[in-house]
C-alpha cells in the first residue's frame, strides 16, 4: 500500500525546478504519444517547438499570442497568491474586447490619437465589471467565485456572439455575423508582422506586478490573505477589500488582454474572438509560479505550442486537438511534480515496522478520526 | 522498591536532525507512580509513545515483568496491560460514552455485558460517567473520564498519563488524584508527564528528568523542592521573577457589557463582560479552555466586532466597532492563543512575520513600499532579546519550534512598546528560562505604564505575575479581586461555575486534529 505523507521542509529548489521537469516530462510523454499515432515523433517535436523560432514571422506571431496569455495571467496570479479563484477570465476577455470595441464602433467613423487609449480604458473596465459580478456574490454571500466566474464565461461568449450578429453587425458587411473593422487599430513593432505594442504593456504590467507582489504592502496583504486568512484577519487586512481588488485587477488585465486582441490581429468584433486565452493563462500562471518572471517565459512557451500545434496540424495533418493535449500535459506534470515536491510516496506493509512507525509519527494526508487508540 | 514493572535501557530514537531520546535507562516500580519530567521538546512524548507502542526505538530495550518488550502498535501494548491517555481525546463528540469505549478496546472486551463493567468501574474508581450521554455534551473533565475508563477495562498494570491536568480545575485534579491514589492501592503502576512541579511533588513518589533527549536526573519527587526539580529541568538556576508595585495609573482599557454570540457551532456566547484595565496593572484572565477566552480575544482584538462602539474603550476612545488595525494605531497589541496560521503565517519567514502586526508601529514601510531593512532588523532584534532560536530571520515561521516561535510571538508584540498588551497563553511552550524572560519583561513594560492582559490556564503563572485575577466561565466573566486576597481554591469554584455565575461548567476542549 501506498500513502502520501508531507514532507517536513519541502525543497525551494525543487519549486522553481518542477516546471522544467514538467516540461521535460511533457516532450517525453509527447513522444510516446506521436508513436502511438505512428507520425515520426521527433519530426513533430521539432515542428512544434523549433520550427516556429526560426523565422522572424515565427517569432512575431510568439509575441502575439504571448501577449494575452501573459496580461490575463499576471491578473490571475495575483489572485491566486490571495486564494481568489477567478476562472473566468476568458469572459472579462471578451467582455474587455466589447467594451473596448463597442466605443470604436460608437463614434465610427471619428478617430484620432485619443480613441485608442479611451478603447483600452474600456477594455480594462469592460472586463472589471465582468468580473466584479463573482467578487460581488463571493463577499456578500460567500458564493464560490470558482462557479460564478466560470459560468459568466458562457454568458459573456453568448453575449458577445448575439451582439455581432445583431447590434454590432456590420451594416456594410454582407450579413456576415462581425463588427466593422476598426477605425485604429494598435502600433506595430516590428515591420510586416503582426506583433503589436501590447506586448509592451504586457511587460509593464509584468513589473508592476512584481513591484506590487515584492515590494508593497499591499502585496504582502494579499500573500498572507492567501496563505493564513486567519492571520489576514489578526493583522487587520480587510478580506472583502483585498477580494475586491484581486478581481477587479485580474478582470482589468484580461479585459486589456481582450481589447488588444481585438484591435491588434484581429481588427474588429467576431465571435470566434474568444480563442480559449482566458483558460490557458491559468496555465500560465502555475507554470509560472505565479510570479511574473516566471509568466513572462510559461507565456511564450504556451505561446509556442499554439503557433507549433498549427504549423504540426498543416505540415503533419495532426488532429488540431494536438495544442491542447500538449497544454493539458503541461499542467498535469506541473500538479503532478508539485504534490511530489510538498510529499512524499511511502509504502506501508506490514514487514516493515520502521515505516510504519515513522508514519505514525506524522499524521497522513487526510486523517478522518483519531488514529493512535483506535488502531484494531 | 520491589521488583520493577518495567525497564528501559539505552532507549535512542533519531529524528531528522534531532537525538529524541539518547540513551535513555529508566525503571518503573510495581505500584508506583513515577514521574516523567521536562520542558516541552525535551523527549518526554516520544518515550512515552515508544512505550505505547506508537513508535519504536532505533536502539535499547525494554522489559516489562522481566519479559521482553517491544510492542509494534498500540493494540500491542494494551494486550501487554499497558494503558495510556493522550493529552488530546480521541473521541467521537457525536456518539455517547459506551460507544466511545466500545471503539476503543479489543473487541473481546467489547463484547456482552460491557455497560454493566462500565458501570462497575466508573463506581469503584469514583469516576462517576453516564453511559448513554453524548460526548459532545460532556466537559473536558467528564471527557478524561471516558479515557480513563477506557483505559482500566483492560485492566491495565502500568496506566500512562500525558498532561492530564492542563485542562482541569483544581477541583478535578484532586479528584483525579484521589482515582489514581486508588488505582496505585490496587496495584496498578502509573507514568505521570507533566512539567507542573507542585503536583508532581504531591503526587508522585519518583521522578526522571529528561533534557535534551537525556535523563538528567532520577530522584524522590518528595524530597524535592518545585525550584530544585525545575533547575535539574533546565540546567540553570533560577530567579523567581521580582515583583515590584507598578504605580497604578488611569483606566487605559475599558469593557463595558460586552456580549457577543457565538459564530462556531462550538463556540461560547460572551455574556455581558465588563471590565477596567488600568495603566501599570496585570490582570490575569483565568479559566478553563473552551469557556469564551477565545471569543473574548476575538472581540478584544477587533476580529470580531462589538454592537456598539463604547462596549469596548481604549484610553478613552471607543474601539468596540473598529478593526485590529484601528486599534493597532491606539497603541494596542495582541498575541493570540494560536501562533501558527492566526499569530504568524507559517509559510512566511520570520521578517515578513514581524511586518504582520509592527507595520505600523514600528514604521516597517513608507508610502506602502516595504522597507525590508527596517524589518529585517527589527525581527533580529526580537530574535536576540527573546532568544529565539533559528538560523535567521529569513527563515519561515513553520521551521521554528512552537516554544520559538512564542518567544517570537510574544517579542514582537511586546518590543513595540504597546499602551495596552493583550496576551493568551504567553509563556505556553516555551521552557523555564525563556518563561522568566518574558515575565521579567512583562512587568517592566507594566512599570513603564503598559496595561496588561493575560488570558492563561496556568494558575501559578497568574499567580506569579498578576495584580488582579478575574475568572471566565460559561461566557461571564467575575469580577477581578486583587491577587492576595484570592485562593487557588476560590479560583476553582468560579472556573467550575459555582461561584455565583452560571451553574454548569460550559467547558469545551478546543478544537484539534
Amino acid at each position: 500500500m501506498l500513502r502520501l505523507e508531507p514532507r517536513p521542509e519541502p525543497s525551494r529548489v525543487m519549486f522553481y525546478l518542477t516546471p522544467f521537469l514538467a516540461i521535460a516530462l511533457t516532450l517525453i510523454a509527447g513522444i510516446v504519444l506521436f508513436e502511438a499515432l505512428r507520425k515520426p515523433p521527433l519530426e513533430a517535436m521539432r515542428l512544434i517547438f523549433i520550427e516556429p523560432l526560426r523565422s522572424q514571422r515565427g517569432l512575431a506571431e510568439l509575441l502575439v499570442k504571448g501577449t494575452p496569455l501573459i496580461l490575463i495571467a499576471i491578473g490571475l496570479a495575483i489572485g491566486f497568491r490571495g486564494g481568489v479563484w477567478n476562472i473566468g477570465a476568458e469572459g472579462q476577455f471578451v467582455i474587455g474586447a466589447l467594451a473596448g470595441g463597442g466605443v470604436a464602433l460608437a463614434v465610427y467613423p471619428a478617430t484620432g490619437w485619443w480613441l485608442l487609449p479611451l478603447m483600452s480604458l474600456a477594455g480594462i473596465a469592460g472586463g472589471a465589471i465582468w468580473a466584479a459580478i463573482p467578487a460581488l456574490l463571493r463577499t456578500r454571500f460567500n458564493a464560490n467565485e470558482i462557479l460564478v466566474s466560470l459560468m459568466l464565461v458562457y454568458v459573456a461568449v453568448l453575449l458577445l456572439s448575439s451582439l455581432v450578429h445583431g447590434a454590432l453587425r456590420d451594416p456594410d458587411g454582407l450579413n456576415f455575423p462581425e463588427s466593422r473593422l476598426f477605425q485604429t487599430s494598435l502600433p506595430i513593432l516590428i515591420k510586416g508582422t503582426r506583433a503589436h505594442a501590447g506586448f509592451l504593456v504586457a511587460l509593464i504590467a509584468a513589473g508592476f506586478s512584481w513591484l506590487l507582489l515584492e515590494r508593497h504592502f499591499l502585496g504582502f496583504k494579499i500573500k498572507v490573505l492567501g496563505q493564513a486568512p486567519r492571520a489576514a484577519r489578526f493583522g487587520g487586512f480587510s478580506d472583502t477589500r483585498l477580494i475586491w481588488f484581486c478581481f477587479l485587477f485580474s478582470g482589468g488585465c484580461a479585459g486589456l488582454a481582450g481589447l488588444f486582441e481585438a484591435a491588434g490581429p484581429v481588427g474588429q468584433l467576431v465571435p470566434a474572438l474568444p480563442a480559449g486565452y482566458g483558460f490557458t493563462a491559468i496555465i500560465v500562471a502555475f507554470l509560472g509560479r505565479l510570479n511574473p518572471v516566471g509568466i513572462l517565459f510559461a507565456g511564450l512557451l504556451l505561446a509556442l505550442t499554439y503557433i507549433g500545434g498549427e504549423t504540426a496540424q498543416i505540415a503533419m495533418s495532426l488532429p488540431s486537438a494536438t495544442t491542447a493535449v500538449f497544454q493539458g500535459m503541461f499542467l498535469f506534470f506541473l500538479l503532478a511534480a508539485d504534490v511530489l515536491v510538498n510529499y512524499r510516496l511511502r509504502s506501508i506493509s506490514k514487514r516493515s515496522p520502521a515505516a510504519a512507525a515513522r508514519a505514525a509519527s506524522r499524521p497522513p494526508m487526510r486523517q478522518a478520526a483519531p488514529a493512535h487508540s483506535l488502531e484494531p | 522498591m520491589t521488583a520493577s514493572l518495567l525497564e528501559l535501557k539505552g532507549i535512542t530514537k533519531r529524528f531528522p536532525g534531532v537525538l529524541a531520546n539518547d540513551d535513555v535507562t529508566l525503571s518503573i516500580g510495581a505500584k508506583e507512580i513515577h514521574a516523567l519530567l521536562g520542558e516541552n521538546g525535551a523527549g518526554k512524548s516520544t518515550l512515552v509513545k515508544i512505550i505505547y507502542g506508537v513508535m519504536r526505538p532505533d536502539d535499547g530495550s525494554m522489559r516489562l515483568n522481566g519479559e521482553d518488550y517491544l510492542p509494534h502498535k498500540p493494540s500491542e501494548a494494551r494486550e501487554k496491560c499497558v494503558g495510556m491517555v493522550f493529552q488530546h481525546f480521541s473521541l467521537f463528540e457525536g456518539l455517547t460514552v459506551a460507544e466511545n469505549i466500545q471503539l476503543g478496546i479489543s473487541a473481546k472486551l467489547a463484547g456482552r455485558g460491557l455497560r454493566e463493567r462500565i458501570a462497575t468501574v466508573s463506581t469503584a474508581y469514583g469516576l462517576k460517567l453516564d453511559p448513554d450521554r453524548r460526548v459532545g455534551s460532556l466537559s473536558v473533565g467528564e471527557r478524561q473520564r471516558v479515557e480513563i475508563v477506557r483505559c482500566l477495562l483492560q485492566q491495565p498494570k502500568l496506566l500512562i498519563m500525558d498532561e492530564p491536568t492542563s485542562v482541569l480545575t483544581p477541583q478535578e485534579i484532586e479528584a483525579l488524584f484521589g482515582t489514581l491514589r486508588r488505582l496505585v492501592s490496587e496495584g496498578c503502576s502509573i507514568l505521570y508527564i507533566s512539567h507542573k512541579l507542585e503536583e508532581i511533588r504531591a503526587l508522585c513518589d519518583r521522578a526522571t528528568i529528561l533534557r535534551g533527549g537525556k535523563v538528567v536526573g532520577d530522584c524522590d519527587a518528595r524530597q524535592e523542592t518545585a525550584r530544585s526539580l525545575a533547575e535539574m529541568m533546565i540546567g540553570t538556576t533560577l530567579l523567581p521573577p521580582q515583583r515590584e508595585a507598578a504605580a497604578i495609573g488611569p483606566v487605559r482599557l475599558k469593557v463595558a457589557h460586552l456580549s457577543l454570540a457565538r459564530e462556531a457551532q462550538f463556540g461560547v456566547d460572551l455574556e455581558d463582560v465588563s471590565l477596567e484595565l488600568r495603566s501599570g496593572e496585570i490582570l490575569g484572565i483565568a479559566g478553563v479552555a473552551g469557556n469564551g477566552q477565545a471569543e473574548l480575544m476575538e472581540a478584544l482584538i477587533g476580529e470580531r466586532r462589538a454592537h456598539t462602539p463604547s462596549a469596548i474603550t481604549v484610553d478613552g476612545t471607543p474601539v468596540g466597532t473598529r478593526g485590529p488595525s484601528a486599534r493597532r494605531a491606539l497603541g494596542m497589541c495582541f498575541v493570540p492563543e494560536e501562533r501558527l496560521g492566526h499569530g504568524a503565517v507559517p509559510d512566511m519567514s520570520l521578517w515578513e512575520n514581524a511586518m504582520l502586526t509592527a507595520k505600523a508601529r514600528m514604521q516597517l514601510a513608507s508610502f506602502g513600499f516595504v522597507s525590508a531593512p527596517r524589518a529585517k532588523s527589527f525581527a533580529g532584534k526580537v530574535v536576540s532579546d527573546f532568544g529565539v532560536r533559528t538560523r535567521g530571520v529569513e527563515h519561515a515561521a513553520t521551521s521554528l519550534s512552537g516554544g520559538n516561535l512564542q518567544k517570537f510571538v510574544m517579542g514582537r508584540e511586546m518590543l513595540q512598546a504597546p499602551a495596552v498588551l493583550i496576551a493568551a497563553q504567553p509563556t505556553w511552550g516555551v521552557d523555564a528560562g525563556a518563561a522568566a524572560t518574558i515575565h521579567k519583561f512583562l512587568l517592566s513594560l507594566a512599570e513603564a505604564g503598559t496595561a496588561i492582559l493575560i488570558v492563561s490556564q496556568d494558575l501559578d503563572e497568574l499567580f506569579a505575575i498578576s495584580t488582579r485575577i478575574a475568572v471566565m466561565a460559561g461566557g461571564r466573566l467575575t469580577p477581578a479581586r486583587p491577587v492576595d486576597q484570592l485562593t487557588t481554591q476560590q479560583i476553582g469554584l468560579d472556573m467550575g461555575g459555582h461561584g455565583g455565575g452560571r451553574a454548569s461548567p460550559l467547558s469545551r476542549e478546543p478544537a484539534h486534529a
